[in-house]
């Protein structure tokens, strides 16, 4: 028995060593010719956009709903700044707005669904920062909203500046630039405070309307969005300071400069035709008579810059043609005609003292 | 030799060779998986590696048992992280054991109210979901506590509102330790004297009292607290701004989670001590009451220590839930484990893979641990048969 073990312990050994070699080689092929094909395609600009237009549809992250910027409406449908992005994109792509998948993400999801390639573009009020920019293997892609963290407090507390909150606690998400601003700000200031870090915005905003909390921050633009979800939104007040830059924009994988490209250069024709008064009513008319060679070049008449990046040239035609220029999709989604009521401020054209500076278009 | 057909027939070989390809199976797919996120990484050009540990942290925690401040490291926020999870579950291991033996034997009870409403607290919580608990609790807790101005308050000692807890917190001074050495060595003494009635009990028969000891060595200690001028002082929480400062704060979000968890635990405990106070053979009871034993000493010395053979194992599964389940804190922005580290610093660093398998890591180091602790304690209860 004990000699029959002893034998058949030498056989297995033997063949165990032999089938791990085998293993161990034919794996080791597989990864050498998985990984040619990995640097093919990573190096060769266009990999997103050739899956994008393989699937049909645009994958666009979004945030889980925060009015103005992605939520969605009575009737299901997607509205927001950010989604108009979103949509913005596929019109480029597709000439077709509509042809978008919508992945709602929370602040701690966001960067791995991209990362991991579950959406082929983040367009989700994330601000732009350096360390986001190369430890996190992104690239942003410019600016659709310049912002900055404030504070939103009960009315009834009386409290007209930030620098009264000495000892207050505040509620705040986790996984977001807000909760690092947040302790830079009450330590350069001298000042105490408690946070309570919530992992969703509809924890953030229950804990603090049921009074957990003397204070909620995050960027001003989403506490006037918050406070239009509020039971009584008339109750709350956002304070006037601002203790943060926070530049908000899309954001896509590093290494494809070509989506790259083709998120950055979304951006600058939907300012770059508001500064030129192209909109979407008068787009077709201007296509038909226009003798402005700036106007011309914008919407692709002269030059080749759509083929340049892997589109068709009536690309951002197609762009302003669905979605509108930049003022318009503002003021549909965060302008006074809304709930929101957010005035342009920094995000008005540089020529009305903003920000929004589009790069030539030539 | 047998050749190799015939060898391959053979049922030994069989299950050997079928075991070794399983693992090579599963050895294969995690090393693809690893190339395959390797790789992945590195053509992203995302940062890699653990040196972030040692990086400033930057953002602040709300319950802190050990130093940490926003200039601390990553690594400081990962154990004040673990702690937490390590504090929640230990009391909710606890509580959640004491409250499941109470329902159990409240099941059992001939108390037809009694008996109905532990089957009543059972049924309702088991079947509900963790997460919605841990909300109810939540969101009822700081909805129905009066607000900070409003405070309910134990003359001015005591505070509750929906902020959290406020109790006084006691403050060390010179010769402190002389007290606590006192108090150690006096339970040092209880445990030794009832040894040594229960041997004397098995020796002679009769039973001494143990309360007088207790009282003697707790008047002792009293008077020695006095005699060096009592070294303790209290500080107590005052209000003061937006908040109480000063005194121990329990926040209610580790009061929810707390109660959620051993709540709900309880409630599984109850019916494994249910299964195995009934796995208990009759005959014990009745060999138990015919020599004129008491109820409760039958239940404590001859039903429990019985049955505790039969509730130890899937009373360790319950142990590993509930220390797992406290993960979900994260909901509620109670700041343990996963809410810090896979979640704030996975964010802050975006490390995912190296922060997950981290965390994971530390949960299968609790969970084991767990285990080998409840499992030597099985060993020691084994009938041991002769």
């Amino acid at each position: 028995m004990f000699l029959f073990f002893k034998k058949s312990c030498v056989y297995l050994a033997a063949m165990f060593s032999s089938v791990v070699l085998l293993a161990g080689l034919s794996s080791m092929a597989l990864a050498e010719k998985k990984d040619e094909k990995k640097k093919e395609s990573q190096a060769a600009a266009g990999a997103t956009l050739a899956s994008v237009k393989k699937a049909g549809f645009l994958k666009c992250g979004v945030s889980q709903g925060l009015p103005g910027f992605s939520s969605t409406d009575a009737k299901n449908n997607w509205t927001g700044l950010d989604v108009d992005f979103c949509r913005a994109v596929a019109a480029a792509v597709f000439n077709d707005p509509t042809k978008v998948k919508f992945t709602p993400t929370s602040a701690k999801e966001r960067f791995t669904a991209l990362q991991s390639g579950e959406v082929d573009l983040l367009s989700r009020n994330t601000t732009w920062t350096a360390s986001r920019d190369t430890a996190l293997g992104f690239d942003f892609a410019g600016v659709t909203y310049y912002d900055g963290q404030g504070f939103l407090v009960p009315k009834k507390m009386k409290i007209t500046s930030a620098k009264q909150l000495e000892g207050a606690t505040v509620c705040v998400q986790t996984g977001t630039t807000t909760e690092l601003n947040l302790a830079d700000y009450f330590k350069s200031n001298n000042m105490k405070y408690k946070h309570v870090a919530f992992e969703t915005n509809d924890e953030v905003i229950k804990a603090y309307e049921a009074g957990r909390c003397d204070a909620f921050t995050t960027d001003r633009s989403g506490l006037y969005s918050t406070r239009t979800k509020m039971k009584k939104p008339n109750d709350h007040m956002v304070l006037g300071d601002v203790i943060s830059k926070e530049p908000l924009g899309p954001v896509v994988r590093h290494g494809d400069n070509q989506w790259g490209d083709i998120a950055r250069w979304t951006v600058y024709v939907l300012v770059e035709a508001e500064e030129l008064g192209v909109t979407q009513g008068n787009v077709d008319a201007q296509k038909k008579s226009t003798k402005n060679p700036v106007v011309r070049r914008l919407l692709g008449l002269d030059g080749e810059l759509g083929n340049k990046l892997g589109l068709d040239n009536s690309w951002s035609y197609q762009v302003l043609k669905h979605v509108g220029n930049y003022a318009e999709v503002f003021e549909r989604n965060l302008g006074m005609s809304t709930n929101l009521k957010i005035e342009r401020g920094l995000n008005a054209l540089w020529s009305a003292g903003g920000l929004m500076y589009a790069m030539p278009i030539r | 030799m047998k050749s190799l057909t015939h060898w391959l027939y053979d049922q030994k070989v069989r299950n050997v060779l079928i075991q070794i390809i399983s693992l090579l199976v599963v050895f294969g797919v995690i090393s693809v998986l690893v190339y395959n996120a390797a790789t992945n990484i590195k053509s992203q050009g995302m940062a890699t590696g653990f040196s972030f540990l040692q990086s400033k942290s930057g953002f602040a925690i709300n319950q802190l048992p050990i130093h940490y401040t926003e200039d601390s490291t990553y690594f400081r926020a990962f154990l004040v992280g673990l702690v937490n999870t390590i504090i929640v579950s230990f009391l909710g291991i606890v509580t959640a054991t004491i409250l499941g033996f109470l329902v159990a034997i409240a099941r059992l009870s001939q108390n037809y109210i009694l008996n109905r409403l532990a089957t009543a607290y059972i049924e309702i919580l088991r079947n509900l979901p963790l997460l919605l608990l841990i909300f109810f609790f939540y969101f009822v807790v700081i909805r129905s506590l009066p607000l900070v101005r409003e405070s309910w308050h134990i003359s001015e000692v005591i505070f509750l509102n929906n902020r959290g807890l406020y109790l006084p917190a006691l403050i060390h001074e010179p010769g402190s330790w002389i007290v606590v050495v006192a108090g150690i060595a006096a339970i040092i003494l209880w445990f030794v004297y009832s040894g040594y009635v229960n041997r004397y009990q098995l020796k002679t028969g009769r039973r001494l009292a143990i309360w007088p000891v207790i009282v003697a060595s707790m008047v002792g200690v009293a008077v020695l607290t006095l005699l060096i001028g009592t070294p303790f002082s209290w500080e107590f929480s005052k209000l003061g701004g937006f908040n109480f400062n000063g005194g121990i704060v329990v926040s209610p979000e580790f009061l929810s989670l707390y109660a959620a968890l051993s709540c709900y635990t309880a409630s599984f405990i109850a019916e494994n001590v249910r299964s195995g106070i009934l796995a208990v053979p009759k005959g014990q009871l009745e060999a138990a009451r015919s020599l004129g034993l008491k109820r409760s000493v039958t239940l404590r010395k001859i039903v429990i220590p019985q049955a505790m053979r039969v509730i130890i194992p899937p009373m360790t599964n319950q142990y590993l839930n509930l220390t797992k389940n406290s993960s979900l804190a994260a909901t509620i922005g109670y700041p343990e484990l996963f809410a810090v580290f896979g979640g704030t610093v996975l964010n802050q660093t975006g490390q995912a893979v190296e922060v997950l398998a981290i965390t994971m890591g530390v949960y299968l180091f609790l969970s084991l641990t767990t285990s080998l602790v409840m499992n030597i304690y099985n060993k020691n209860t084994l009938l041991t048969e002769r």
